[in-house]
């Protein structure tokens, strides 16, 4: 799915483009092709859905969001994928995913991280995704990260990609 | 502090800077202004770190295999943990939270035995037993996040 070229490719691109009048041109270089093929592979890999956007990352905290909520909730199984597409959908969630229960102690199978400037904001955003989710809604938490202990770039088998 | 070119490229340019031999020249002429000017902003908001980066986002699980891992640690022995468990090249990011499972780490291996293989291994060094969270659906759905300026 993924051929040699692709992940040099994503390699050479999501770590940052160079701000230079001719970016993709520097990739090509660097991976001695020409720019016609880097962009036909980027072109590719993003209507395969496997380059999911290209463009400016934010850094959310700088721009004053502060309260970051990791919300989770218990639906059951069979209407999470239902209500996770609801409340992957509202404007400040930025990820929803389905992940696994661990029964007795973790109760929770849908997670979706939401991003406010103020505790009350967080608070409101929480209140919309409970009444979103209304009788489907069996249980629900809020993890604030409290310190951030480590933070790299994506790495593969301890290779920086 | 920010100009409208600034908050311009912030909302605007989350998705699709152009696929084109001269993107930010392309971004200029959409806007009205010069590339140099689209340049220089996109270099000041790197510099003030108000982005982190520009560049491609990748869909998960497609290079290697990765889970969201979460531990409950004794307050006490929490840094050291983590300590234990930031010397694997295989986490990413490691969390704490306010809440009885306090560590959260995110593994990334290049396929599900090494990730198990990694997983033994560090409850075996740290003691202690992980929730295992791998992703099961993403509801991704393609939209920017809309930054809000007012103050």
């Amino acid at each position: 799915m993924i051929d040699t070229l692709d992940y040099q490719i994503i390699s050479l691109t999501q770590t940052g483009l160079p701000l230079t009048p001719q970016p993709y041109q520097t990739i090509a270089d660097e991976l001695g092709v020409s720019v016609e093929r880097v962009m036909q592979k980027m072109q590719q890999m993003t209507e395969q859905g496997i380059i999911r956007r290209i463009g400016v990352v934010p850094n959310h905290y700088r721009l004053g969001y502060t309260h970051n909520g990791m919300t989770v909730w218990n639906i059951a199984d069979e209407f999470v994928d239902e209500m996770g597409t609801k409340v992957g959908q509202l404007d400040f969630v930025s990820h929803c995913y389905h992940r696994p229960r661990h029964e007795p102690e973790w109760h929770y199978n849908l997670f979706a991280m939401v991003h406010s400037k103020t505790e009350q904001g967080v608070n409101q955003q929480i209140q919309i995704i409970t009444e979103l989710l209304g009788e489907y809604n069996l249980g629900q938490d809020v993890l604030y990260s409290t310190r951030i202990l480590k933070k790299t770039g994506l790495r593969v088998g301890g290779k920086r990609v | 502090m920010l100009s409208p070119l600034h908050k311009q490229l912030l909302n605007d340019f989350q998705q699709n800077l152009p696929i084109s031999a001269t993107p930010y020249q392309d971004i200029a002429l959409s806007l009205g202004v010069t590339e140099d000017d689209v340049l220089l902003a996109f270099q000041e908001l790197q510099d003030q770190q108000f982005i982190a980066r520009i560049g491609s986002v990748i869909a998960p699980n497609l290079i290697g295999v990765s889970a969201l891992m979460a531990m409950a640690v004794p307050t006490e022995n929490l840094i050291k943990t983590a300590e234990i468990v930031n010397q694997y090249p295989e986490v990413n990011h490691n969390y704490e939270r306010d809440n009885r499972f306090n560590l959260w780490f995110v593994l990334i291996a290049k396929d599900k035995s090494s990730l198990q293989t990694v997983i033994a291994d560090i409850e075996l060094t740290t003691g202690y037993n992980t929730l295992y969270l791998p992703l099961i659906a993403d509801y991704f759905i393609n939209l920017g996040f809309e930054i809000d300026f007012d103050d």
